[in-house]
Protein backbone atom coordinates (compact mmCIF):
# COMPACT_ATOMS: atom_id res chain seq x y z
CA UNK A 1 0.00 0.00 0.00
CA UNK A 2 1.34 3.44 -0.68
CA UNK A 3 2.01 5.67 1.80
CA UNK A 4 2.91 9.07 1.76
CA UNK A 5 5.20 10.54 4.55
CA UNK A 6 5.89 14.35 5.40
CA UNK A 7 6.59 15.85 8.39
CA UNK A 8 4.70 19.67 9.12
CA UNK A 9 4.72 22.09 12.14
CA UNK A 10 1.20 24.11 11.71
CA UNK A 11 -0.38 27.41 12.97
CA UNK A 12 -1.25 26.60 16.68
CA UNK A 13 -4.95 28.45 17.37
CA UNK A 14 -4.25 29.38 21.02
CA UNK A 15 -4.62 32.08 23.22
CA UNK A 16 -1.91 34.15 21.05
CA UNK A 17 -3.71 33.67 18.09
CA UNK A 18 -4.42 36.92 16.13
CA UNK A 19 -6.03 37.55 13.14
CA UNK A 20 -7.06 40.06 11.23
CA UNK A 21 -10.49 39.96 9.29
CA UNK A 22 -8.61 38.67 5.89
CA UNK A 23 -6.99 35.78 7.89
CA UNK A 24 -10.12 34.50 9.52
CA UNK A 25 -11.77 34.62 5.83
CA UNK A 26 -8.57 32.53 4.58
CA UNK A 27 -8.72 30.47 7.47
CA UNK A 28 -12.46 29.30 7.47
CA UNK A 29 -12.76 30.12 3.46
CA UNK A 30 -15.64 32.33 4.13
CA UNK A 31 -16.73 35.42 3.27
CA UNK A 32 -15.96 38.66 4.66
CA UNK A 33 -19.88 39.66 4.17
CA UNK A 34 -21.00 36.70 6.09
CA UNK A 35 -18.19 37.30 9.19
CA UNK A 36 -19.95 40.49 9.37
CA UNK A 37 -23.08 38.97 9.74
CA UNK A 38 -22.34 36.50 12.41
CA UNK A 39 -20.67 40.07 14.16
CA UNK A 40 -24.16 41.24 13.95
CA UNK A 41 -25.52 38.42 15.37
CA UNK A 42 -23.41 38.35 18.25
CA UNK A 43 -22.01 35.12 16.89
CA UNK A 44 -18.63 36.28 17.37
CA UNK A 45 -17.24 39.18 19.05
CA UNK A 46 -14.32 40.68 17.50
CA UNK A 47 -11.27 43.05 19.30
CA UNK A 48 -11.51 46.40 17.62
CA UNK A 49 -13.58 48.94 16.45
CA UNK A 50 -13.36 49.41 12.96
CA UNK A 51 -13.69 46.37 10.10
CA UNK A 52 -9.78 47.80 9.49
CA UNK A 53 -8.89 47.31 13.20
CA UNK A 54 -10.99 44.05 13.70
CA UNK A 55 -9.01 41.13 15.15
CA UNK A 56 -9.92 37.34 16.43
CA UNK A 57 -8.66 34.78 18.54
CA UNK A 58 -8.69 31.09 18.38
CA UNK A 59 -12.23 31.01 19.73
CA UNK A 60 -13.43 32.97 16.90
CA UNK A 61 -12.16 30.43 14.42
CA UNK A 62 -13.66 27.58 16.05
CA UNK A 63 -16.95 29.29 16.29
CA UNK A 64 -17.53 30.04 12.67
CA UNK A 65 -16.34 26.76 11.81
CA UNK A 66 -18.87 24.93 13.58
CA UNK A 67 -21.69 27.89 12.28
CA UNK A 68 -21.22 27.30 9.18
CA UNK A 69 -21.30 23.32 9.58
CA UNK A 70 -24.42 23.88 11.54
CA UNK A 71 -25.94 26.02 8.78
CA UNK A 72 -24.72 23.34 5.72
CA UNK A 73 -25.82 19.97 7.63
CA UNK A 74 -28.74 20.62 9.96
CA UNK A 75 -29.95 23.98 7.87
CA UNK A 76 -29.62 26.12 11.14
CA UNK A 77 -29.55 30.24 10.46
CA UNK A 78 -26.61 32.68 11.95
CA UNK A 79 -28.79 33.14 14.68
CA UNK A 80 -29.84 29.87 15.57
CA UNK A 81 -26.28 28.58 15.36
CA UNK A 82 -25.08 31.58 17.70
CA UNK A 83 -27.95 30.28 20.02
CA UNK A 84 -26.33 26.71 19.87
CA UNK A 85 -22.66 27.43 20.31
CA UNK A 86 -23.52 29.26 23.53
CA UNK A 87 -25.67 26.10 24.68
CA UNK A 88 -22.95 23.81 23.94
CA UNK A 89 -20.25 26.35 25.71
CA UNK A 90 -22.50 26.39 28.81
CA UNK A 91 -22.68 22.42 28.80
CA UNK A 92 -19.06 22.21 28.39
CA UNK A 93 -18.58 24.40 31.31
CA UNK A 94 -20.91 22.11 33.76
CA UNK A 95 -19.34 19.10 32.07
CA UNK A 96 -15.78 20.44 33.09
CA UNK A 97 -17.26 21.06 36.92
CA UNK A 98 -18.44 17.62 37.27
CA UNK A 99 -16.50 15.63 39.38
CA UNK B 1 -18.87 -5.94 2.64
CA UNK B 2 -22.11 -5.56 4.89
CA UNK B 3 -25.47 -4.73 4.21
CA UNK B 4 -26.51 -1.60 5.19
CA UNK B 5 -30.22 -1.21 6.18
CA UNK B 6 -31.14 2.19 5.79
CA UNK B 7 -34.58 2.24 6.98
CA UNK B 8 -33.40 0.64 10.30
CA UNK B 9 -30.34 3.26 10.30
CA UNK B 10 -33.11 5.98 9.87
CA UNK B 11 -35.25 3.85 12.37
CA UNK B 12 -38.39 3.86 10.17
CA UNK B 13 -40.70 1.22 8.40
CA UNK B 14 -39.84 -0.02 4.78
CA UNK B 15 -43.00 1.44 3.77
CA UNK B 16 -42.00 5.11 5.57
CA UNK B 17 -43.48 8.05 3.46
CA UNK B 18 -41.33 10.73 1.60
CA UNK B 19 -42.32 13.13 4.49
CA UNK B 20 -41.47 10.47 6.92
CA UNK B 21 -37.94 9.72 5.58
CA UNK B 22 -37.12 13.83 6.10
CA UNK B 23 -38.06 13.65 9.57
CA UNK B 24 -36.45 10.98 10.86
CA UNK B 25 -33.19 12.39 9.24
CA UNK B 26 -33.96 15.54 10.72
CA UNK B 27 -34.07 14.36 14.21
CA UNK B 28 -30.91 12.02 13.49
CA UNK B 29 -29.01 14.65 12.31
CA UNK B 30 -29.44 16.86 15.01
CA UNK B 31 -28.86 14.33 17.55
CA UNK B 32 -25.92 12.62 16.49
CA UNK B 33 -24.06 16.01 14.48
CA UNK B 34 -20.50 15.70 15.76
CA UNK B 35 -20.72 19.34 16.73
CA UNK B 36 -23.31 18.57 19.15
CA UNK B 37 -22.84 14.51 20.31
CA UNK B 38 -20.82 13.52 22.77
CA UNK B 39 -21.41 9.90 21.70
CA UNK B 40 -18.05 8.69 20.73
CA UNK B 41 -19.42 7.15 17.53
CA UNK B 42 -21.54 10.03 16.68
CA UNK B 43 -19.51 10.95 12.95
CA UNK B 44 -20.01 7.64 12.04
CA UNK B 45 -23.87 7.35 12.94
CA UNK B 46 -24.21 11.26 11.19
CA UNK B 47 -22.30 9.81 8.22
CA UNK B 48 -24.74 6.82 7.91
CA UNK B 49 -27.64 8.64 8.52
CA UNK B 50 -26.52 11.14 5.93
CA UNK B 51 -25.77 8.24 3.40
CA UNK B 52 -29.37 6.50 4.06
CA UNK B 53 -31.09 9.74 3.93
CA UNK B 54 -29.17 10.43 0.77
CA UNK B 55 -30.34 7.08 -0.73
CA UNK B 56 -34.07 7.14 0.57
CA UNK B 57 -34.95 10.63 0.24
CA UNK B 58 -34.15 9.90 -3.60
CA UNK B 59 -37.33 8.03 -5.45
CA UNK B 60 -35.16 6.47 -7.99
CA UNK B 61 -32.45 5.58 -5.71
CA UNK B 62 -35.15 3.93 -3.01
CA UNK B 63 -36.49 2.01 -6.01
CA UNK B 64 -33.33 0.77 -6.53
CA UNK B 65 -32.29 -0.49 -3.31
CA UNK B 66 -35.73 -1.60 -2.76
CA UNK B 67 -35.34 -3.83 -5.38
CA UNK B 68 -33.35 -6.54 -2.93
CA UNK B 69 -33.34 -4.35 -0.11
CA UNK B 70 -36.24 -6.82 1.35
CA UNK B 71 -34.14 -9.83 1.59
CA UNK B 72 -31.11 -8.47 3.55
CA UNK B 73 -30.64 -8.61 7.08
CA UNK B 74 -28.37 -5.51 8.28
CA UNK B 75 -25.04 -6.37 8.77
CA UNK B 76 -24.74 -9.38 6.72
CA UNK B 77 -22.38 -10.35 4.30
CA UNK B 78 -23.15 -9.02 1.21
CA UNK B 79 -22.36 -8.70 -2.85
CA UNK B 80 -24.74 -7.22 -5.04
CA UNK B 81 -25.69 -9.40 -7.97
CA UNK B 82 -24.63 -8.85 -11.33
CA UNK B 83 -26.15 -5.76 -13.06
CA UNK B 84 -28.50 -6.05 -10.44
CA UNK B 85 -28.94 -1.68 -11.11
CA UNK B 86 -29.84 -2.11 -14.92
CA UNK B 87 -32.41 0.03 -16.22
CA UNK B 88 -31.72 2.46 -13.02
CA UNK B 89 -30.32 6.53 -13.76
CA UNK B 90 -28.85 8.05 -10.85
CA UNK B 91 -28.02 11.92 -11.66
CA UNK B 92 -25.75 13.33 -8.96
CA UNK B 93 -27.04 13.69 -5.60
CA UNK B 94 -27.15 16.66 -3.13
CA UNK B 95 -24.96 15.28 -0.25
CA UNK B 96 -23.69 18.29 1.47
CA UNK B 97 -19.69 18.35 1.08
CA UNK B 98 -18.66 15.20 1.96
CA UNK B 99 -17.08 12.95 -0.56
CA UNK B 100 -16.82 9.92 1.49
CA UNK B 101 -19.29 6.99 1.28
CA UNK B 102 -19.45 3.60 2.83
CA UNK B 103 -18.20 0.63 0.49
CA UNK B 104 -21.79 -1.05 0.51
CA UNK B 105 -23.31 2.61 -0.89
CA UNK B 106 -20.29 2.86 -3.81
CA UNK B 107 -20.78 -0.99 -4.46
CA UNK B 108 -24.42 0.32 -5.34
CA UNK B 109 -24.31 3.53 -6.79
CA UNK B 110 -21.01 3.72 -8.16
CA UNK B 111 -18.12 5.56 -7.13
CA UNK B 112 -17.94 9.58 -7.29
CA UNK B 113 -16.74 10.35 -10.39
CA UNK B 114 -14.70 14.09 -10.84
CA UNK B 115 -14.36 14.25 -14.58
CA UNK B 116 -17.22 16.72 -14.58
CA UNK B 117 -18.70 17.22 -18.30
CA UNK B 118 -18.92 20.02 -20.13
CA UNK B 119 -15.51 20.59 -21.55
CA UNK B 120 -14.72 23.68 -18.72
CA UNK B 121 -11.69 23.41 -16.76
CA UNK B 122 -13.72 22.29 -12.99
CA UNK B 123 -10.84 23.41 -10.38
CA UNK B 124 -11.69 23.78 -6.27
CA UNK B 125 -10.28 23.66 -3.15
CA UNK B 126 -10.26 20.43 -1.19
CA UNK B 127 -12.20 20.33 1.60
CA UNK B 128 -10.90 21.27 5.13
CA UNK B 129 -10.49 17.99 7.47
CA UNK B 130 -10.67 17.48 11.61
CA UNK B 131 -9.12 15.03 13.58
CA UNK B 132 -8.67 14.61 17.03
CA UNK B 133 -4.84 13.61 18.14
CA UNK B 134 -4.45 11.96 21.89
CA UNK B 135 -1.31 12.94 23.20
CA UNK B 136 0.15 12.67 26.91
CA UNK B 137 0.40 15.51 29.62
CA UNK B 138 4.47 15.04 28.90
CA UNK B 139 3.89 15.87 25.00
CA UNK B 140 1.88 18.79 25.67
CA UNK B 141 4.90 19.56 28.59
CA UNK B 142 7.77 19.44 26.18
CA UNK B 143 6.56 19.24 22.79
CA UNK B 144 6.62 16.38 20.76
CA UNK B 145 6.20 14.82 17.33
CA UNK B 146 3.42 12.51 16.51
CA UNK B 147 2.88 10.27 13.69
CA UNK B 148 -0.61 10.16 12.41
CA UNK B 149 -2.90 8.47 9.69
CA UNK B 150 -5.77 9.79 8.25
CA UNK B 151 -8.25 7.95 5.80
CA UNK B 152 -7.85 9.63 2.98
CA UNK B 153 -9.66 9.59 -0.70
CA UNK B 154 -7.84 10.09 -3.86
CA UNK B 155 -8.71 9.96 -7.30
CA UNK B 156 -7.23 7.18 -9.27
CA UNK B 157 -6.52 7.00 -12.87
CA UNK B 158 -10.43 5.58 -13.84
CA UNK B 159 -11.75 8.51 -12.11
CA UNK B 160 -12.81 6.72 -9.04
CA UNK B 161 -12.68 8.06 -5.63
CA UNK B 162 -10.79 5.03 -3.07
CA UNK B 163 -9.85 5.64 0.45
CA UNK B 164 -5.99 5.40 0.94
CA UNK B 165 -4.25 6.17 4.33
CA UNK B 166 -2.23 9.21 4.50
CA UNK B 167 0.88 9.28 7.00
CA UNK B 168 1.36 12.70 8.65
CA UNK B 169 4.38 13.30 11.34
CA UNK B 170 3.08 16.24 13.36
CA UNK B 171 4.99 18.78 15.19
CA UNK B 172 3.35 19.11 18.69
CA UNK B 173 4.44 22.39 20.38
CA UNK B 174 5.48 22.88 23.54
CA UNK B 175 2.82 24.05 26.08
CA UNK B 176 -0.38 23.05 23.68
CA UNK B 177 -3.53 22.16 25.90
CA UNK B 178 -6.61 20.69 25.62
CA UNK B 179 -8.98 21.40 23.05
CA UNK B 180 -6.33 23.88 20.89
CA UNK B 181 -5.96 23.34 17.27
CA UNK B 182 -3.28 22.94 15.19
CA UNK B 183 -3.72 24.16 11.77
CA UNK B 184 -1.88 22.52 8.47
CA UNK B 185 -2.37 24.56 5.95
CA UNK B 186 -3.10 22.59 2.61
CA UNK B 187 -3.00 18.86 4.48
CA UNK B 188 -6.90 18.58 4.15
CA UNK B 189 -8.87 17.02 1.37
CA UNK B 190 -6.17 17.32 -1.97
CA UNK B 191 -7.95 20.20 -4.37
CA UNK B 192 -9.91 19.09 -7.19
CA UNK B 193 -8.27 19.66 -10.83
CA UNK B 194 -5.53 21.59 -9.50
CA UNK B 195 -7.11 23.15 -6.92
CA UNK B 196 -5.07 23.34 -3.67
CA UNK B 197 -5.60 21.39 -0.72
CA UNK B 198 -8.11 21.81 2.08
CA UNK B 199 -6.27 22.56 5.84
CA UNK B 200 -5.84 19.56 8.23
CA UNK B 201 -7.02 21.19 11.83
CA UNK B 202 -5.80 18.66 14.49
CA UNK B 203 -7.45 18.83 17.73
CA UNK B 204 -5.90 17.79 20.93
CA UNK B 205 -7.11 15.61 23.51
CA UNK B 206 -4.82 14.46 26.76
CA UNK B 207 -4.86 10.77 27.47
CA UNK B 208 -6.02 9.95 31.45
CA UNK B 209 -3.01 10.61 33.59
CA UNK B 210 -2.60 8.05 36.70
CA UNK B 211 -0.78 11.21 38.80
CA UNK B 212 -1.53 14.49 36.91
CA UNK B 213 -4.78 16.26 35.60
CA UNK B 214 -5.03 18.99 33.62
CA UNK B 215 -7.32 22.00 33.88
CA UNK B 216 -6.42 24.50 31.10
CA UNK B 217 -3.20 25.61 31.54
CA UNK B 218 -2.91 24.45 35.32
CA UNK B 219 -1.55 21.19 36.67
CA UNK B 220 -3.27 19.69 39.69
CA UNK B 221 -1.80 16.76 41.69
CA UNK B 222 -3.26 15.27 45.03
CA UNK B 223 -0.04 14.75 47.46
CA UNK B 224 -0.13 11.98 50.21
CA UNK B 225 1.81 13.21 53.36
CA UNK B 226 2.14 11.90 57.07
CA UNK B 227 0.67 13.66 60.15
CA UNK B 228 3.79 14.46 61.04
CA UNK B 229 4.89 16.24 58.02
CA UNK B 230 1.51 18.24 57.85
CA UNK B 231 1.75 19.00 61.93
CA UNK B 232 5.31 19.91 61.71
CA UNK B 233 5.97 21.02 58.40
CA UNK B 234 8.31 19.69 55.71
CA UNK B 235 10.38 19.79 52.55
CA UNK B 236 8.75 17.12 50.91
CA UNK B 237 9.75 15.89 46.91
CA UNK B 238 6.89 16.00 44.58
CA UNK B 239 7.23 15.05 41.13
CA UNK B 240 6.22 17.30 38.05
CA UNK B 241 5.80 17.66 34.49
CA UNK B 242 9.34 18.74 34.23
CA UNK B 243 10.81 17.04 36.93
CA UNK B 244 11.23 16.13 40.46
CA UNK B 245 11.10 19.71 42.76
CA UNK B 246 11.14 20.54 46.63
CA UNK B 247 7.89 21.78 47.93
CA UNK B 248 7.74 23.55 51.43
CA UNK B 249 4.63 22.35 52.98
CA UNK B 250 4.23 24.96 56.43
CA UNK B 251 3.58 23.40 59.86
CA UNK B 252 -0.46 23.31 60.69
CA UNK B 253 -1.49 21.82 57.31
CA UNK B 254 -4.63 20.47 56.72
CA UNK B 255 -6.16 17.73 54.16
CA UNK B 256 -7.23 19.70 51.27
CA UNK B 257 -4.39 23.00 51.95
CA UNK B 258 -3.58 23.87 47.96
CA UNK B 259 -0.19 25.01 47.48
CA UNK B 260 0.53 26.39 44.07
CA UNK B 261 4.14 25.69 41.84
CA UNK B 262 4.17 28.53 39.97
CA UNK B 263 5.04 27.92 36.35
CA UNK B 264 5.09 24.33 36.80
CA UNK B 265 2.23 23.99 34.65
CA UNK B 266 1.54 23.93 30.90
CA UNK B 267 3.48 27.17 29.58
CA UNK B 268 4.39 28.53 26.32
CA UNK B 269 6.60 31.28 25.10
CA UNK B 270 4.31 34.03 26.36
CA UNK B 271 1.37 31.80 28.46
CA UNK B 272 2.44 30.60 31.95
CA UNK B 273 0.78 27.52 33.94
CA UNK B 274 0.81 26.52 37.54
CA UNK B 275 0.76 23.24 39.39
CA UNK B 276 -1.64 23.47 42.44
CA UNK B 277 -0.61 20.60 44.67
CA UNK B 278 -3.46 19.67 46.77
CA UNK B 279 -2.63 17.82 50.33
CA UNK B 280 -4.06 14.66 51.46
CA UNK B 281 -3.12 13.54 54.94
CA UNK B 282 -2.65 9.53 55.29
CA UNK B 283 -2.38 8.04 58.98
CA UNK B 284 -0.12 4.74 59.12
CA UNK B 285 -1.42 2.00 60.54
CA UNK B 286 -0.70 0.78 63.54
CA UNK B 287 0.89 -2.80 63.53
CA UNK B 288 3.46 -3.51 66.93
CA UNK B 289 1.78 -3.07 70.08
CA UNK B 290 4.34 -0.17 70.29
CA UNK B 291 3.00 1.87 67.28
CA UNK B 292 -0.27 1.36 69.09
CA UNK B 293 0.58 2.65 72.13
CA UNK B 294 2.22 6.11 70.27
CA UNK B 295 -1.51 6.16 68.93
CA UNK B 296 -2.86 5.90 72.24
CA UNK B 297 -0.14 8.84 74.02
CA UNK B 298 -0.85 11.10 71.51
CA UNK B 299 -4.47 10.62 72.36
CA UNK B 300 -3.40 11.35 76.06
CA UNK B 301 -1.20 14.66 75.52
CA UNK B 302 -3.04 16.10 72.33
CA UNK B 303 -6.54 16.10 73.64
CA UNK B 304 -8.72 16.98 70.17
CA UNK B 305 -12.46 17.03 69.17
CA UNK B 306 -12.29 17.50 65.31
CA UNK B 307 -16.37 17.55 65.42
CA UNK B 308 -16.22 20.65 67.96
CA UNK B 309 -18.02 22.32 65.15
CA UNK B 310 -21.42 20.07 64.90
CA UNK B 311 -21.80 20.27 68.70
CA UNK B 312 -20.83 16.36 69.51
Amino acid sequence: MEKKISVCSGMVLDEDTCLNLARLCRICNVSADLISDMIDEGLIVPKGDTPESWYFGAVEVRRVQTAIRLQQDLRINIPGAALVLDLLEEIEELRRRLP
Amino acid sequence: MEFKDYYKILGIAKDASQDEIKRAYRRLARKYHPDISKEPDAEQKFKDIGEANEVLSDPEKRAAYDKFGSNWQHGQEFDPPPDWDAGFEFSGGGYTGSTAHSDFFEELFGRTHFSRGGGATFRMQGEDQHAKVLITLADAYHGARKTITLQRPVVDSGGHVRTKPHTLHVTIPKGIIEGQRIRLEGQGMPGYGGGPGGDLFLEIAFAEDPIFRADKRDIHLTLPVTPWEAALGASITVPTLGGKVQLSIPPNSQTGKKLRLKGRGLCTATQQGDQYVTLKVVIPQPETEEQRRLYREMAKSMPFNPRSHMGV
